[in-house]
């Protein structure tokens, strides 16, 4: 099963991927195909989560939106313009990793992108400040980022993207680092705040609960080379509740999105484990899910 | 970071390590089991100290071998940094050169000493030069080995966020080296003084190197020991002020 998106009026797309391929070459794995032929509107407004096996590609897929990496073939435009580098005004990151300066305060660190965006001096303490306070940081403006617990330190990182005020944000596992509860919790806040901001977003993740609480679509993707293989629409309106994880429609997503999951999570595990949960299979129906290791 | 209280006693015994080896010094004087001109009396050395200090040649070599110094190590540092960041900023240079400028420093350079004569003369410049050349290779593998390690993800975030190559500069990686060049400059001005005074030593005109060596060779060790002990003070003092310098650039980054 692929389905390619219906190709919407192109004004209302803020991000068009057609026909997207991948490949790299390294001396020891030698020719790897990340992406195949891979088409995508995000529409503005929109959350597009995309899920698929480690290493699929995603983040590649990603980087070539954010104009990081360039696509072998293929294009992708965004706001109607093909992307041919870092596009600053229009897009904003945030990172799996923490990737504040340590060297900086949070403060400094929002100035820092404020600076490097172009943001006038005069401006850039109060929009920093704005952001930080925003993502409820300000007691740790002038704190260092390794003052700062992981969760804080991703809320930094929002801030500072958010502070940039870019049309799109992308999010390559911003709560991947942490612990569950955490990124539960961040999450949350994640789509409170977002509800607020009408900004594109594109978020890759290899969390079902994630994707389904936050997604307004969740592309699903193959093991590499990278195809689409579904695309789901989650209806449920912003901001979400935390009491939606609990609801039945949520689990039926989640329980949806896994099976597409499942064939392409045991292609990229390979034989062995393959194998054993062949076996495992026949002996017992496997009942609910397993979380696929990262 | 430590508690206060660790870093009271770990001074007091320094402190204590100092002044019992002057004791031990004081006493085997005092003893006469050693000669006094192989090791002369602690107070002799002491009086002989103070002389030193209000004698003008004192202050004509000290000037000299300062001079030296500071010479060469900004020559080193101009070399070393700029080198090192060219170097640092390319994956391809750094495989090539990093090798290549570290085996040449595991080379004993003394052994080319006279070659530095023969090139720059007896004088202050060939010392210039020795000194410059040692303190150069901390200083520009430091300088490599701190920009080339720079967490490229800081480099990638930086330029999705529009940072042009004078702002990455600026804000990213002199931030992210400085602590491991400024270890760099603290090793080469600590050898580049190691190898100025060696080199006055050897065959020097001027400099507090060349008074030690003429005062040992007229056996006049009670004074040779006081300038050696000034030149003690004098590396302590240096090495207090650069580790000043390196703790104050190492700033508020533990692990991030």
């Amino acid at each position: 099963m692929r389905l390619v998106p219906v190709p919407d009026v192109t004004t209302q797309d803020a991000i068009s991927v057609a026909d997207v391929s991948h490949v790299y070459v390294r001396s020891d794995e030698g020719v790897v195909q990340t992406l195949n032929a891979v088409s995508l509107n995000v529409r503005k407004g929109e959350l597009l989560c995309l899920i698929g096996p480690s290493g699929c590609g995603k983040s590649t897929l990603l980087n070539i939106v954010g104009g990081l990496v360039s696509p072998t073939a293929g294009e992708v435009r965004v706001h109607g313009h093909p992307v041919r580098g870092p596009a600053p005004k229009e897009i904003a990151y945030v990172f799996q990793e923490n990737t504040l300066f340590p060297w900086n305060t949070i403060l400094d660190n929002i100035k820092v992108a404020l600076e490097f965006q172009g943001v006038p001096a005069a401006e850039r303490q109060d929009r920093a400040k704005q952001a930080i306070e925003a993502v409820g940081l300000s007691e740790f403006a002038n704190s260092y980022p390794h003052q700062l617990s992981g969760g804080m330190k991703q809320r930094a990182s929002l801030a500072r993207a958010l502070s940039l005020q870019t049309d799109i944000l992308l999010m390559d596992e911003p709560f991947a680092a942490l612990d569950e509860q955490t990124r539960t919790y961040l999450g949350e806040e994640l789509s409170v705040l977002l509800a607020a901001t009408n900004k594109t977003i594109v978020l890759v993740t290899h969390s079902l609960s994630e994707a389904v609480f936050l997604a307004d679509r969740v592309v699903v993707m193959t093991a590499r080379p990278a195809e689409i293989k579904a695309t789901i629409s989650i209806k449920a309106p912003h901001p979400r509740e935390p009491n939606f994880t609990t609801s039945p429609e949520f689990s039926d997503l989640r329980n949806e999105i896994y099976a597409l999951l499942r064939d392409e999570i045991e292609k990229t595990v390979g034989g062995f484990v393959g194998r054993a949960a062949a076996r495992d299979r026949e002996r017992r129906a496997v009942a609910g899910e397993r979380r696929p290791k990262s | 970071m430590k508690p206060r209280r660790f870093d009271w006693h770990a001074r007091a015994i320094r402190v204590g390590f100092v002044l019992a080896l002057l004791l031990f010094w004081y006493y085997l004087g005092r003893s006469g089991a050693v000669s006094a001109i192989f090791l002369p009396q602690l107070p002799r050395v002491a009086e002989k100290f103070v002389q030193i200090l209000q004698s003008a040649s004192f202050y004509n070599n000290l000037a000299v071998t300062l001079f030296e110094l500071i010479v060469a190590v900004a020559i080193a540092s101009l070399f070393g940094l700029t080198i090192g960041y060219l170097v640092g900023r390319s994956r391809y240079a750094v495989l090539v050169f990093e090798p290549l400028l570290a085996g040449i420093f595991a080379v004993p350079i003394i052994v080319f000493l006279p070659v530095f004569m023969l090139f720059f003369g007896i004088d202050i410049e060939s010392k210039i030069a020795f000194g410059a050349t040692y303190a150069f290779f901390p200083i520009v593998l430091n300088t490599i080995g701190g920009i080339s390690q720079v967490d490229p993800r800081f480099i990638t975030v930086s330029r999705s966020m529009g940072a042009n190559e004078q702002q990455l500069f600026r804000r990213v990686l002199l931030p992210a080296a400085l602590p491991v060049i400024v270890t760099g400059l603290r090793i080469g001005a600590t050898i580049g003084f190691l190898a100025i005074l060696g080199s006055e030593m050897i065959a020097g005109l001027r400099g507090l190197g060349s008074r030690v060596a003429n005062l040992a060779e007229g056996m006049n060790t009670a004074e040779m020991f006081a300038y050696i002990v000034f030149v003690i003070i004098l590396a302590g003092m240096l090495n207090l002020t650069l580790s000043t310098m390196q703790s104050r650039f190492a700033g508020p980054r533990n692990a991030s």
